[in-house]
């Protein structure tokens, strides 16, 4: 038997299995906690930094924090959403989020994001870098402009032989998402959605599936992002 | 209380955001019994004629007359809004943003695939017409902006909850399916 243990997140009192990590234990205890590069089951990244929380008083990513008994947990509060609504700003900023002319526009994480923060206006000023659009694999529209550098694609999404089909290129300022033409190419429409749904910007597109949900039937047009783990638990 | 005084403009949008203030209904009428229209294209009054209370301001600025009529706005205007996507943060406009500028003109008038009327190859040069800039800019990377209200375009019920929040000094009602960026 795995050891269970307890601990709190914003005074309530939580279980999970040990070792468990924080953003999921939290999730199975009905707390969100804002997420972007995460997903469960896969190695974590910790490179958002959206999950921040306090832990026993010491700034952790709950994707990367294993839980332990008796720990001390701050997650909604002022000075770490704030933190959070200038991460979720940054982004927004720096790649190029054109949400009018995107088609992920209302099933998107990030802007989800924004609208939970209530993001009225990004405090940093727009970059405006120049990102290409790479639309020559039969099935994938890979629009660099709005990739967020989550890695959620390299670490998921594998042909049959376990390779990896989405790869980053470059370092700091010229870091970019790229795609393995070839395989791409093989790609089957069930691993093009996943590769869709995984990513939670509009940077990986299906070709052909455009704006498919009208607005006001979209994943976050009338529910903010987390509402599903909130409701499960109340 | 006398009627607060609101002029509008439209820079580089597409008029959309103004069609939006009228998807108000009826309360147009109530509308007109809070505010006194100045300059705006919604009662063609071309120049300011007064100090105004609220200036609202739809789409980014892509040229020099943007730029100029957004500065007559700040000085006119006790309080400016940024009244939708393109005024945020440049919208679709902004697209061309990191492209130089050279090459947008030569596409457009030169290269790309229309251009067959153009068999003199002149980009536009007049001195009559405003000058393009080197980019699109958002309304408060140019002069300050006191409000913003993001959507493409932003629900009516945003934009009449905060004029009428801002003329009464209620706090906003700002329900989650009134913010939105499309």
């Amino acid at each position: 038997m795995s050891e269970t243990v307890k601990f709190t997140i914003d005074g309530k009192e939580c279980t999970a299995v040990k070792g468990q990590l924080l953003i999921d234990a939290a999730a199975d205890n009905g707390i969100y906690i804002p997420l972007l590069c995460h997903m469960r089951d896969l190695v974590p990244a910790g490179s958002c930094r959206i999950c921040t929380c306090k832990v026993n008083g010491r700034y952790m990513s709950a994707c990367t924090t294993p839980v332990e008994p008796g720990m001390n947990i701050e997650s909604n509060t002022a000075e770490l959403n704030d933190i959070r609504k200038a991460i979720v700003e940054m982004l927004f900023v720096e790649g190029n989020h054109f949400c009018p002319s995107c088609e992920k526009s209302g099933n998107c994480d990030l802007q989800a994001l924004g609208y939970k923060y209530q993001m009225m206006v990004p405090r940093f000023p727009y970059a405006f870098e120049r990102r290409e659009l790479e639309a020559s694999t039969p099935k994938i529209f890979l629009e660099k402009n709005r990739c967020i550098f989550c890695k959620r694609c390299v670490r998921l999404i594998k042909d049959e032989q376990g390779r990896s089909i989405f790869a980053f290129k470059g370092r700091g300022k010229t870091l970019e998402i790229n795609i393995d033409k070839k395989l791409a190419a093989n790609m089957s429409d069930d691993l093009t959605m996943k590769a869709m749904n995984a990513c939670p910007v509009g940077a990986i597109l299906k070709k052909e599936v455009g704006f498919i949900n009208s607005i006001g039937t979209r994943k976050y047009d009338k529910e903010p992002i987390g509402s599903d783990i909130e409701k499960i638990h109340q | 209380m006398s009627k607060a005084i609101v002029a509008t403009a439209s820079l580089a949008g597409c008029f959309g955001c103004h069609m939006s203030i009228l998807d108000i209904d009826d309360r147009i009428l109530k509308l007109i019994e809070l505010v006194e229209f100045n300059k705006s294209p919604i009662d063609d009054i071309k120049t300011f004629t007064k100090q105004c209370d609220v200036g609202i301001i739809e789409g980014g600025c892509c040229n020099s007359e943007n730029v100029e009529v957004l500065k007559q706005f700040r000085k006119n205007c006790k309080i400016l809004i940024s009244l939708g996507e393109c005024a945020i943060m440049g919208g679709l406009p902004a697209m061309r943003n990191g492209i130089p500028v050279k090459e947008c003109l030569e596409e457009a008038y030169l290269g790309g695939p229309t251009v067959g009327l153009n068999s003199e190859k002149i980009i536009p040069n007049d001195d009559e017409l405003p000058m393009i800039l080197d980019k699109v800019y958002p309304l408060h990377e140019i002069v300050k902006i006191d409000y913003y209200l993001p959507g493409c375009p932003p629900r009516a019920d945003l934009i009449w909850n905060a004029v009428v929040a801002l003329l009464t000094g209620d706090t906003m009602n700002l329900p989650y399916e009134l913010v939105k960026f499309d």
